[in-house]
C-alpha cells in the first residue's frame, strides 16, 4: 500500500537523525560554538582527505566566532561576467532582462539574507585584487561558507580560467575546505554543441592546472548557468544545499514521506528565492523543478491578489494557519503546495493515480512532516545556549 | 433569432506593424509575449475562425495594415470587408509618427462600416503601451482617445490602452469578447444568485482556452478589493502557468489545462475548476473549511444546469430565481444588428 500513515515512522527517523547529528565528542563541552557551524566544518572537512582536516580545523577554529559566524556566499569572477545580475535575479527577483542596466560594481556589496538560515552574499567587483597584501585574507575568507566564481562562457575565458586558478591556490593554501563553484555563465546564447565544448575545456583547463601544482581532487564543481532559465537557480540551490547543517536529515524526512505518499517528486522550496534547499533522493529533472518554482509564483501572485486586510473580512470557520494548495493538471499530475513555515514551502509532483482520494492522508502526512522539518530547524541549540548562560 | 447565428464576423484593422497579429497570436493562439516577433507582416486578409465558448464562432479578419492593402479595402474589397461586420478592432500604435495620416485612415473604415454595417461595436486599442513611461500612460492614452472618439462619426466607441506585456491585454480583449456573448444576462443573473448562495466574495467565470474573463460577480465584501485590474491578472498568471505546464509535460498548450486547482490560506479559499465545457470557474470564498467544502459540492450540483442554460442561450430549463426585468425575453440576447 502506497499510503501509510507515516507518523511514527517520521518521528523514530527524527530521533535517529538527533542523536546522529551530533557526532563530535566536544559538543558538549565546547558550548561556545553553535550546531550550525560544527555541521559546516564538518561539510568543509568532508570534502578533504582526512590528513588535511585536522590541519584546517586548527586554522578554522580561531577565527569561528560565535553567532556572527553566517556562512558567506563569495561572488567572485572578472568584471561584466554577470556577478550581480545572478545576485539581483537570484536573491531581489529582478527581471532578467532588467539586469541590462545594472551598474558595475565598484566596491564590495554585501547582501544578508534571512530565511530559513542566514547567510551573507558578497558580491564582489571584478578589478578588485583581493589577493594583494593590503587586502586582510582571514576577513574575506575568515568564514566562508562557498566560493562562486562566475567565468562569462561567451567571452574569451582564458583570463578568467588563469585567475581563478591563482585564486584557488592561494586559498586553499590557508583554507583548504572551502567550496569552490565555478559557474560557466550566459551560456544561453550558445548552441548545445558549444555550449558542451566549453564546458570540457574549462572544466579540463582548471583540473589540470591544479593537478599540476599539486592540488589534487580539488573541491571544484562546475555548473552551466544562464539568468533566462532555471539553470542558476538550480545551481545555486546545489551551492546552498552545501551549506545547510542537517542536510542529509531533511533528505532522509523528503524521502521517507515522499516514499509513504507516492510522490514523484519532493522539493522543499524557498519561498523568496525559489532555491531549493533540499529534495528527495531522486534525481532532479528540469521539468518538475520548473513546474514547482512556477506554481510557487502562481500562489503567490494569486494571494497578492486577495489577501488585502478589511474589518469587514470574517472567517466563516476553523481553518489552518498555513497555506495548502492543490492543482490536477489535464495529464492527471497533481501538484501539491504547503507552507512549511515564512520561508519554506514544500512543493511535490504526484503522478498517482490514488493520489486524488487520498488527499486527506497527503495532507496530514505533510503536516507531521511540518512538524519533523520545524524541529530541526528550530534551532534547539540555541535555545540549550541561552539556558546554560 | 440574430442569437442562434453564432458565427460573427470580427475585422481586425490598423496600421501596418502597429502590433494586430501578435496580440491575436497570444490571446487566441496560444503565443507568449516574447515570441511574437516571429510573425511577419500579414499579407492582405488572414481569416480565422476562433471558437469561444463552444457555440460561438468568432470569425476573424486580420487585415494587414500596409498602406496598399487599406486602399484595395476602401476601395474594390469595399463591400466585401465591411458587410455583416459585428465588431471592428481598431489598433493604434501609441509610438506612430503621423498620429494624423492615422486618424484619416481610421476616419475612412469608420465611413465605410456605417455604409455597411451601421450596427457593428467598434474597439480602438491604443497599443504598446509599454512603451511610455508609467507616468505618461494615462495622460497620453486619454489625449489619444479624445482624439479617436472625435472622429468616430456616430460610433459608440470603446477605447482601451494595451500592451503585449502585461495583464492590459487580457483587460481590452476581456472586453471585446464580454459584447459578444449571446446569454450573457442569463449567465450573469444565473451567477450572482449562485454567489449568493454560497455566500462567495467573488466568482469569475473564465474562458477556457483564451482564459480571458466571461463575466465576474462579487459581493459586496468582494467590491472592497483594492486591486482592480485583478480580472486581467488572474487571466496572464493562469495563462503562464498553462504554458509552464504545458512545456514541461510535452504538450501543445493548446490541450494543456487544468482540471482542478484548491488553494487555501488564511485569508481565503480559491477553488478554479471546469464549469461547462468551455468555461472555468473561479470562487472566492472566506477562510472556513467547512464553508469552503460546501461551496465547492455546490458547484459541481450547479454545473449541470448552468451548462443547459448556456448552450441553449434561453432561460429554459434553468433553475432561477424569478427574473428582476419583466421583459426577460427580449435581454437574452445581446442584438448585434445582422
Amino acid at each position: 500500500m502506497a499510503f501509510r500513515h507515516i507518523r511514527r515512522s517520521l518521528s523514530i527517523e527524527l530521533i535517529k537523525k538527533n542523536r546522529m547529528s551530533k557526532p563530535y565528542p566536544y559538543t558538549r563541552s565546547d558550548s561556545s560554538r553553535s550546531e550550525a557551524q560544527l555541521s559546516l566544518e564538518n561539510i568543509l572537512q568532508g570534502a578533504t582527505p582526512g590528513a588535511v582536516s585536522t590541519h584546517s580545523r586548527a586554522i578554522l577554529e580561531p577565527s569561528v566566532k560565535p553567532r556572527d559566524a553566517k556562512p558567506r556566499l563569495l561572488l567572485m569572477g572578472l568584471r561584466r561576467s554577470g556577478k550581480s545580475s545572478i545576485a539581483s535575479v537570484v536573491f531581489h527577483k529582478m527581471p532578467p532582462n532588467e539586469t541590462l542596466f545594472l551598474e558595475s560594481t565598484t566596491r564590495i556589496q554585501k547582501d544578508s539574507i534571512h530565511s530559513f538560515m542566514d547567510f551573507q552574499v558578497w558580491d564582489f567587483p571584478g578589478q578588485l585584487e583581493y589577493l594583494e597584501p593590503s587586502f586582510d585574507l582571514e576577513d574575506i575568507f575568515g568564514s566562508l561558507g562557498a566560493l562562486v566564481w562566475v567565468i562569462d562562457a561567451q567571452d574569451d575565458y582564458l583570463d578568467s580560467v588563469a585567475r581563478l586558478n591563482r585564486t584557488i591556490l592561494t586559498v586553499q593554501q590557508y583554507y583548504p575546505g572551502i567550496n569552490i563553484e565555478v559557474f560557466i555563465h550566459k551560456v544561453d546564447a550558445l548552441s548545445e554543441e558549444y555550449r558542451q565544448d566549453a564546458y570540457q575545456d574549462i572544466v579540463q583547463r582548471i583540473t589540470d592546472e591544479l593537478n599540476d601544482c599539486g592540488y589534487e581532487n580539488a573541491p571544484v564543481h562546475f555548473y552551466l548557468t544562464s539568468i533566462y532559465d532555471y539553470s542558476v537557480f538550480e545551481a545555486f540551490s546545489k551551492v546552498i544545499q552545501k551549506l545547510i547543517p542537517n542536510l542529509s536529515t531533511l533528505e532522509n524526512l523528503i524521502t521517507t514521506l515522499g516514499n509513504n505518499c507516492g510522490f514523484e517528486k519532493t522539493y522543499l522550496f524557498d519561498v523568496l528565492s525559489k532555491i531549493y534547499i533540499a529534495s528527495d533522493t531522486r534525481p532532479v529533472d528540469m521539468a518538475s523543478y520548473e513546474m514547482c518554482s512556477d506554481y510557487i509564483d502562481v500562489i503567490v501572485d494569486i494571494s497578492e491578489l486577495y489577501s488585502w486586510d478589511h474589518p469587514l473580512r470574517k472567517a466563516k470557520g476553523e481553518q489552518m494557519q498555513e497555506a495548502e494548495s492543490h492543482v490536477v493538471l489535464h495529464d492527471d499530475t497533481m501538484l501539491h503546495l504547503m507552507e512549511m513555515n515564512k520561508y519554506l514551502c514544500l512543493v511535490s509532483v504526484i503522478r498517482n493515480p490514488e493520489a486524488r482520494e487520498k488527499k486527506g492522508l497527503i495532507d496530514m502526512n505533510c503536516r507531521t512532516f511540518q512538524e519533523a522539518l520545524n524541529d530541526v530547524f528550530s534551532r534547539s541549540w540555541e535555545r540549550e545556549e541561552d539556558q546554560t548562560t | 433569432m440574430d442569437a442562434r447565428k453564432k458565427k460573427r464576423k470580427v475585422l481586425l484593422m490598423g496600421k501596418s506593424g502597429s502590433g494586430k497579429s501578435s496580440m491575436r497570436s497570444i490571446i487566441f493562439s496560444n503565443y507568449v509575449a516574447k515570441d511574437v516577433r516571429r510573425l511577419g507582416a500579414t499579407i492582405d486578409v488572414e481569416h480565422s475562425h476562433v471558437k469561444f465558448m463552444g457555440n460561438l464562432t468568432l470569425n476573424l479578419w486580420d487585415c494587414g495594415g500596409q498602406d496598399a492593402f487599406m486602399e484595395t479595402y476602401l476601395a474594390s474589397q469595399r463591400g466585401n470587408i465591411f458587410s455583416d461586420v459585428a465588431v471592428l478592432i481598431y489598433v493604434f500604435d501609441i509610438e506612430s509618427r503621423e498620429v494624423d495620416r492615422d486618424l484619416d485612415t481610421y476616419n475612412a473604415v469608420i465611413e465605410a462600416l456605417r455604409e455597411f454595417s451601421p450596427n457593428a461595436y467598434v474597439f480602438c486599442l491604443v497599443h504598446k503601451m509599454d512603451l511610455i513611461q508609467a507616468e505618461h500612460r494615462q495622460r497620453i492614452y486619454e489625449e489619444r482617445s479624445s482624439l479617436i472618439r472625435s472622429r468616430s462619426e456616430h460610433f459608440r466607441v470603446d477605447t482601451f490602452g494595451s500592451s503585449i506585456w502585461d495583464q492590459s491585454l487580457y483587460k481590452a480583449w476581456a472586453g471585446i469578447v464580454h459584447k459578444l456573448i449571446p446569454n450573457l444576462t442569463v449567465i450573469e443573473r444565473f451567477l450572482s444568485a449562485f454567489a449568493k448562495k454560497i455566500d462567495a466574495e467573488e466568482v469569475i467565470l473564465f474562458e477556457r482556452s483564451t482564459f480571458l474573463t466571461v463575466t465576474s460577480v462579487s459581493s459586496e465584501i468582494g467590491d472592497l478589493n483594492p486591486i482592480y485590474d485583478r480580472h486581467e491578472r488572474l487571466s496572464n498568471i493562469m495563462k503562464a502557468f498553462k504554458h509552464c505546464a504545458a512545456r514541461n509535460t510535452l504538450t501543445t498548450p493548446a490541450s494543456a489545462g487544468f482540471v482542478v486547482m484548491h488553494t487555501k490560506t488564511p485569508q481565503f479559499n480559491i477553488f478554479l475548476g471546469r464549469f461547462t465545457d468551455n468555461t472555468y470557474i473561479f470562487l472566492v470564498v472566506p477562510p472556513g473549511e467547512a464553508a469552503y467544502n460546501c461551496a465547492v459540492l455546490n458547484t459541481m450540483l450547479a454545473r449541470e444546469g448552468f451548462s443547459k442554460a448556456a448552450a441553449s442561450g434561453r432561460s429554459d430549463g434553468f433553475p432561477l430565481p424569478p427574473p428582476e426585468t419583466p421583459d426577460d425575453g427580449a435581454s437574452n440576447g445581446v442584438n448585434l444588428g445582422f
